[in-house]
């Protein structure tokens, strides 16, 4: 059994060629965000290093979001690109997911966080118990209230991923359970546990058709959004004829008082 | 290599000779793919359309646009291998729209044709958009060769060119603010046409009275071949506004037809001149905007009026589809441009750019 891994759903490119024993080669590049023109470099070059015979790939697993919209379709495009010419099914294996294998066999619960923007992160939480647990599955969430979560929870839980130099002062004045951050070489996206993470998902048969894949965004597109406020307010017409009619997200917030608006 | 093992497939010398274009194109809303023999034979030519997706919204949103493009793209190439009858083995190269277009939109064919080109081990050529327009040109007039003029007119281009050689452009003038078809787009949105606007002007405007409305035909001062439509847009709206205010029905069919005169003669003029003042005896049209009814009328007319030979493509060919980039990345692959694994797209890349 062997996989090819591919991660770009955020800050982190990186491709990797999986075993059940080893990690035959892994190239992972945390600098610019430029994956269009560094990920299938990357992959040409540990193949050709391993002088490898794609035939031999069983299966490709893609970090399949949530993460950057563009940085998630580069990488779904490159695996159904291989897939479609390879033959090959794809796995598709949520990003925080593979980041909690990072620090597989803690008796912590694992907290991967990306990111995602105005005090917003990606996450989710996991645990062994001599399996792999999802206790939460990816979502969306205001570090606040996640902060508060792990609270109410009381447990220890180690944090990682790319929003933790975002959150790092919030989670520090806000958290009463005891925490650590995961070290700099377990604390980002690998490819390598994308395609581990695969092996497990192939093994019990969780794959996709190169067609069938798509990216898991989480998060609807702005004028997705919008049209549903259109169509609470009856304003389809006039969204139609090309006018904003906001995503309702500014009004909510005033009602919650939530904005000084 | 490549000759052995077609000779172990048994193929004679003329079949030998085919180069065979798998092409890809994302680059705005229209997901396609297709398979050109030798630059102007089209095997097969597919496109999903997302326009009803983006009419909600009264014009292309990239997010959903790149959206759409991951989830149609490996359904909209595998029917084009299968539509041609043949499979990636038979591929002489991948060909793929690398920009001017959305950037989300080009990140998906980018990333996918590398990805099919890299695993197939088929050389790689990257091609701009507007010279896929231009080269549409090629694909029903086997007579057509460089050089010649050529009008490009879409949503987001207005070109006039020299077209020296394949590949190879002199830009003579361009729009110096919206392009021909976001006019359209405009003027049809503000009389409640809806999007997209070309097809929706060109259809009221066979109702109404091209000259019923006089409105301003701009000219670029000091540039003869330059365009502006921002000048004959605003006095539409203002003339829309007015109505409004003075509680007048607004005409519609006629507002159409006299918006669109003006654009078409514009173009027109234009081109014409730039044949004439160069010394080109053959013209040509392409782009999305090269499918409107009135713009193909008036050319033909004038080319037949000056002595000019007229070639336009079909309309299918003039909306964006992936056969005018096959048709293209046969030229450039005959020329040896080859596209590494780092291809990017480019938005806002220039004409004649590589």
């Amino acid at each position: 059994m062997r996989i090819l891994g591919i991660e770009s759903a955020s800050l982190t490119a990186s491709a990797a060629v999986v075993t059940e024993t080893v990690v035959e080669a892994e190239y992972t590049v945390n600098f610019k965000q430029t994956h269009s023109q560094t990920l299938l470099p990357m992959i040409d070059e540990i193949v050709r290093m391993l002088g490898l015979d794609m035939d031999t790939v069983d299966a490709i697993a893609v970090s399949g979001g949530p993460g950057s919209f563009t940085g998630l379709r580069i990488g779904s495009a490159t695996a159904k690109g291989l897939g479609l010419a390879l033959k090959k099914p794809l796995i598709h294996v949520p990003t925080l997911d593979a980041m909690a294998w990072n620090l597989y066999g803690t008796s912590a619960l694992i907290c991967p966080m990306m990111d995602a923007r105005r005090q917003q992160v990606y996450t989710g939480l996991y645990r062994f118990d001599r399996e792999f647990q999802v206790e939460l599955a990816s979502c969306s969430m205001d570090i606040h209230q996640l902060t508060a979560e792990l609270n109410r929870r009381g447990e220890r839980v180690i944090f990682l991923g790319d929003g933790v130099p975002v959150c790092r002062d919030v989670i520090c004045r806000e958290l009463t359970a005891p925490f650590d951050f995961a070290p700099v070489a377990l604390s980002r996206q690998r490819a390598a546990c994308v395609a581990a993470l695969g092996a497990v998902y192939l093994a019990e048969g969780k794959t996709e058709t190169a067609a069938e894949h798509k990216p898991d965004y989480l998060k609807k597109a702005q004028a997705e959004r919008e049209l549903e406020e259109a169509g609470r307010q009856g304003k389809l017409g006039e969204l139609a004829a090309g006018h904003s009619v906001g995503t309702g997200e500014i009004r909510d917030a005033v009602r919650k008082g939530e904005t000084a608006l | 290599m490549i000759m052995e093992t077609e000779r172990e497939e048994g193929r004679n010398a003329a079949e030998e000779k085919d180069v065979l274009i798998l092409a890809v194109e994302s680059s705005c809303d229209e997901t396609a793919a297709a398979v050109v023999r030798n630059g102007r034979e089209i095997l097969s030519n597919v496109i999903s359309s997302q326009i009803e997706l983006h009419t909600k919204f009264g014009g292309v949103v990239p997010e959903i646009a790149s959206r759409k493009h991951i989830e149609k793209i490996n359904q909209v190439i595998g029917q084009a291998l299968e539509d041609a009858g043949v499979g990636l083995s038979d591929i002489t190269a991948v060909g793929v729209t690398y920009g001017p277009g959305l950037v989300g939109a080009l990140l998906v064919g980018v990333a996918e044709a590398k990805a099919i080109a890299w695993a197939a081990k088929k050389p790689l050529v990257g091609v701009h958009h507007i010279e896929g327009h231009v080269s549409a040109n090629y694909i029903e007039h086997p007579d057509l060769e460089p050089p010649f003029v050529c009008l490009i007119v879409s949503g987001g281009h207005t070109h006039l060119v020299i077209v020296k050689d394949y590949g190879e452009f002199e830009i003579l003038g361009r729009t110096r603010d919206d392009a021909a078809g976001e006019a359209f787009d405009k003027v049809a949105r503000a009389v409640g046409l809806g999007y997209p606007g070309g097809p929706k002007i060109d259809r009221a405007a066979k109702e109404g009275d091209p000259h019923a409305i006089e409105f301003p035909r701009a000219r670029v001062e000091g540039s003869p071949y330059d365009f502006s439509f921002s000048g004959l847009k605003s006095a539409v709206l203002n003339y829309i506004n007015k109505a409004r205010m003075t509680g007048q029905e607004i005409p519609v069919a006629d507002l159409a037809a006299s918006f669109q005169n003006a654009v078409v003669e514009a173009l027109v003029s234009r081109a014409v001149l730039a044949a004439k003042e160069y010394g080109y005896s053959r013209l040509a049209i392409a782009g999305g905007v090269a499918s409107n009814s009135a713009l193909r009328a008036a050319m033909e007319e004038a080319c037949r009026r000056e002595n000019l030979t007229f070639y336009s493509p079909s309309p299918v060919y003039c909306t964006d589809n992936a056969a005018m980039i096959g048709a293209a990345a046969y030229y450039e692959y005959k020329k040896g441009i080859r596209h590494g694994w780092d291809l990017n797209a480019v938005p806002n890349l220039k004409l004649g750019e590589r």
